[in-house]
């Protein structure tokens, strides 16, 4: 599951008589934007009516023991608009999200499902494309896409296009890769620059020109993650920076493991571009979505040895130490400011709404 | 990057600190005016870098904060009706009105959208001209340009469709009225940097002298922000009470002449009611009568009260800076960003958010 919110509150699950799903009478979009409406919707909702073992881990994939191994599963639905954007469109999308929620369990993937919901009237050139990046996706990381559906809803009542990707991975080792494993004094890695995704999908949709095409980052995370465990590096927890950017990813750990996360503003790597376009927006590049990168928890002993296996990958080559975990303070997650000073970092609200001026 | 990095500069910041340090021999009180910078001394922790005699007081320049929660319902009924497009800078829609807001509104079957710019709301209302599109004109002096040109690119297309809800506010009068106030405790302002780019400087010079109150326009930047606070310090500390310009890169004396006729052609001061403050004469911008035809409020019939504001939220005060966010009983427990009690918690330049945002006694 990709909406994995922090603080799991026992009894908020075992209440024998629910809170009401949301304040809200009605779904939000910031309901769906991985901030603290996505927390209280699944809070609140999905989880009390499913709850189970493997649900209540909260983590990107479920881990199954089956016969002699430990099997992952985990589904995500894809809408975007616009179907297409700089560096990937829905299809790319589709296949490399369901393949890095199984990364972040550790797995190796065996196998993807799909299923699309198409809206009457979508023009089959533009099927035809999606399918196509997919199929690119899927091959390029060996991953055979083995079962899906179609089903088609009448003008108007559907958004061109909704893909939905379900996969299975096969888990070779035996560590435990999960917030429960962190330890204060293990060390905190970006793979890579954040908010790129986010900004490029922003700026298409929006129209907005900057100096230069803002590509999203949007790739599969599967290699560089199986060559941090192949070359035996202790990992303790994985995170893919989706929706709500890294801070989402930052507090949904800290949360669940009860510690608190300390990051230096300095070491985070934004690139000029889309720093300029967050604060032209009055956006926070920490709480962008990227679709390409992951944050990685490791003790200290092995933090440069796992730079060394990412900076091999073109997707994870500009990797970074970033900050570290420390017992539990008053804060989940504090960011020292390139100034000095030390400040909250806030998960979002929801929605990402631009500022007057 | 350009014009940024250099104004983040640490070891620049820390030498303008110690500058600070330097010159201060008393307690004073400052105001900044603008949200915006609120949100800069908050983010970067500037106010963690000043001696502890100076107070940092959060000023007013929040256009979102001091819209009425009236206008908000208004602005509810209006994209509530059918066939219209309501247009909003993205700020506005988790901004409570007395029921509800624009985002639920639109959750409810409202059209609702986010404009970048009040010209992206003309340009709907050409392409759409079977549909009646109300742009919620929301700024201090600094958006009032862009809203200008959209009424009159709207006067030139002859677009009989397009129509604003307008919600203009003007810094001077503000400041003339928290320097009125029997328990003003402000002894100097940080002008805000962006609306003295349209404006210039010049008509700050009265009040500076008529409250014997220096006024330093500042820019946003931490570094700004620390050397318009040392500027307003050493005034201060000499007894000069003069206007200076902090943000030479940005502002003119004069301001932009070109901007300022625009908005004079297309605009009139009116009296405009201020959020938790009350009505302070001429300090909104309302159409002139040539332009009259695209005021919102004249075109439809609206059926929306004057409603009493929530006697829970003190946004009135915080406004005035009378008290700080977490001295509000309801911050962070009944009122957070998700559900806002008022303006302050959920605008970007809101001072409620800023500190629900950065600071760490909040969690």
């Amino acid at each position: 599951m990709s909406t994995d919110p922090s603080n799991p509150s026992p009894t908020l699950l075992s209440a024998a008589c629910p809170l009401p799903a949301s304040q809200h009478p009605r779904v939000l979009l910031g309901h769906g934007g991985g901030g603290r409406l996505t927390q209280e919707l699944v809070e609140r909702m999905i989880l009390p009516a499913f709850a189970n073992a493997h649900l209540d881990q909260r983590h990107d994939a479920a881990v199954l023991p089956t016969a002699g191994a430990r099997l992952a599963f985990t589904t995500d639905s894809h809408v975007v608009h616009p179907l297409f954007f700089p560096g990937g469109d829905l299809g790319t999308l589709a296949v490399n999200g369901t393949l890095n929620d199984l990364a972040m369990s550790g797995a190796r993937p065996a196998c993807l499902s799909a299923a699309f919901i198409l809206e009457e009237g979508l023009p089959f050139e533009t099927l035809q494309r999606i399918v196509d990046s997919m199929k690119r996706a899927a091959a390029a990381a060996g991953v055979p896409i083995v079962t899906g559906d179609t089903k088609v809803v009448e003008r108007g009542r559907g958004d061109g296009i909704f893909i939905t990707t379900a996969g299975l991975g096969w888990i070779h080792h035996t560590a435990t890769i999960a917030p429960a494993s962190v330890r204060p004094g293990d060390l905190l890695i970006f793979s890579g620059d954040l908010g790129r995704h986010g900004i490029a999908i922003m700026a298409t949709r929006e129209s907005l020109q900057f100096e230069s095409t803002i590509e999203s980052d949007c790739a599969s995370l599967v290699e560089p993650v199986l060559a941090l465990l192949e070359a035996g590096i202790e990992v303790h927890c994985l995170r893919d920076l989706t929706r709500g950017g890294a801070a989402s990813a930052l507090h949904e750990i800290a949360g669940a493991a009860q510690l608190s996360l300390f990051i230096d503003e300095q070491r985070v790597n934004i690139r000029a571009d889309v720093r300029a376009a967050c604060e032209i927006l009055g956006l926070d590049p920490m709480q962008v979505a990227c679709e390409g990168r992951f944050l990685l928890v490791l003790p200290a002993a092995a933090a440069e040895s796992a730079l060394a296996v990412l900076r091999k990958f073109p997707t994870s080559e500009q990797a970074a130490i970033v900050g570290e975990v420390k017992e539990r303070g008053r804060t989940p997650v504090v960011l020292r400011s390139r100034l000095g000073p030390a400040r909250i970092l806030e998960m979002g609200s929801g929605e990402q709404l631009p500022r007057i001026c | 990057m350009k014009y940024l990095d250099e104004f983040r500069d640490s070891e620049l910041a820390g030498r303008v600190a110690a500058e600070i340090k330097r010159v201060t021999t008393r307690p004073w009180m400052l105001m900044e005016v603008c949200g915006g910078q609120t949100h800069s001394i908050l983010r970067f922790g500037l106010d963690q870098m000043l001696p502890e005699q100076i107070t940092l007081i959060h000023g007013p320049g929040c256009p979102v904060c001091v819209t009425p929660v009236e206008m908000i319902d208004k602005a509810l009924e209006l994209a509530a009706r059918p066939g219209v497009i309501f247009c909003s800078f993205g700020d506005m829609l988790r901004v409570p009105g007395s029921a509800t807001n624009l985002l639920s509104a639109r959750a409810a079957g409202a059209e609702v959208r986010t404009v970048y710019s009040p010209l992206d709301a003309v340009k709907i209302a050409t392409t759409h001209p079977d549909r009646e599109v109300v742009f919620f004109a929301v700024g201090f002096e600094t958006t009032a340009p862009a809203t200008a040109m959209a009424v009159r690119q709207a006067a030139e297309r002859g677009l009989k469709n397009f129509s604003m809800l307008t919600a203009h506010v003007l810094v001077p009068p503000a400041l003339e009225s928290i320097l009125s106030a029997p328990d003003c405790r402000v002894q100097g302002f940080l002008a805000a940097g962006h609306v003295c780019s349209v404006m210039g400087h010049q008509e700050y010079e009265p009040i500076a002298r008529t409250y014997r109150v220096p006024i330093v326009v500042t820019g946003f930047e931490p570094l700004d922000i620390l050397e318009g606070v040392c500027w307003c310090v050493r005034q201060l500390e000499e007894g000069r009470a003069e206007v200076e310009n902090a943000y030479r890169r940005v502002v003119r004396r004069e301001g932009n002449r070109a901007a300022m006729d625009l908005v004079s052609e297309v605009f009139e001061a009116v009296p405009r009611q201020w959020r938790g403050v009350g009505q302070i004469p001429r300090s909104g911008l309302g159409l002139r009568a040539p332009y009259a035809r695209f005021d919102a409020e004249r075109r439809f019939t609206l059926s929306t009260q004057s409603v009493p504001e929530s006697a829970e939220c003190l946004i009135g005060e915080v406004l005035q800076g009378k008290i700080r966010p977490p001295q509000c009983p309801q911050f962070g427990t009944r009122c957070t960003p998700d559900h806002p009690l008022g303006a302050t918690m959920v605008s970007s330049e809101g001072a409620c958010a800023a500190y629900y945002r950065y600071r760490e006694q909040t969690v």
